[in-house]
């Protein structure tokens, strides 16, 4: 399951996505959005993607992942448009025979993401907004 | 030739649209495509460094030739998840 939603994630059906006869360990990360950043209260996060080249993108991470570490399947869900205080943002489930395997692939999955994947939050806090964004320069390494 | 730019998040909202077409000369590589663009808008300029390109859904360096009918992502940096 790779997807962009616009709707709330239900966490559930992404760690249900990846469940597995062969699996003993789904390992699920969401992303949230935190009530601070940078010394700023945030009010609210929103989200933009360019949806086509995003979908490609996360679903090259679920094949390096699979690659990588001895795991079944992979899930990520981002949503766009406005994430409230609290609500996810991204939902990224991994499923396994055991479960180090499965912590190390979902820890690499999120950290590709915010490397890699064409989506951009602009965060609104008290005062004003603005786009978040630092390069890490690794996008053509691997 | 013919390229179709797409623009997000701060550059969109910097421009003020999210898409354009633009004719370039063939062979032109997205560094000349990148000079082209802030020759009209000086204003891109101080953010050379921090946009990376995607043509027709594939990160590219800015030696990348361009063809006909390429679609061309400028990408400010990154912040999903």
């Amino acid at each position: 399951m790779f997807a962009i939603v616009e709707d709330p994630i239900d966490a559930a059906r992404v760690s249900a996505a990846v469940a597995d006869p062969t699996s003993g360990a789904i390992v699920t990360f969401i992303g949230t959005t935190r009530d601070h950043n940078d010394g700023r209260a945030v009010t609210r996060l929103e989200y933009e993607a360019y949806p086509e080249m995003a979908l490609a993108e996360m679903r090259k991470i679920g094949d390096t992942a699979r690659q990588r570490w001895p795991i079944a399947k992979v899930a990520i869900v981002h949503r766009i448009g406005a994430v409230p205080i609290g609500e996810a943002s991204v939902v990224i489930a991994v499923s396994a025979a055991h479960r180090a395997p499965a912590f190390a692939a979902c820890h690499f999955a999120i950290d590709r993401l915010k490397e890699v994947v064409p989506i951009w939050k602009k965060e609104h806090f008290d005062g004003g907004e603005v786009w978040i964004g630092s390069q890490t320069g690794q996008r053509f390494t691997e | 030739m013919i390229v179709h730019l797409r623009f997000f998040a701060s550059l969109r909202e910097r421009l003020k649209m999210r898409a354009a077409e633009r004719t370039l000369a063939d062979g032109a590589t997205v560094a000349e495509l990148w000079n082209a663009l802030c020759r009209e808008r000086p204003d891109l300029e101080p953010l050379s460094a921090s946009i990376t390109f995607a043509v027709n859904r594939e990160y590219v360096d800015r030696a990348h030739r361009l063809a006909d009918g390429d679609e061309v992502a400028l990408i400010p940096p990154v912040s999903g998840g």
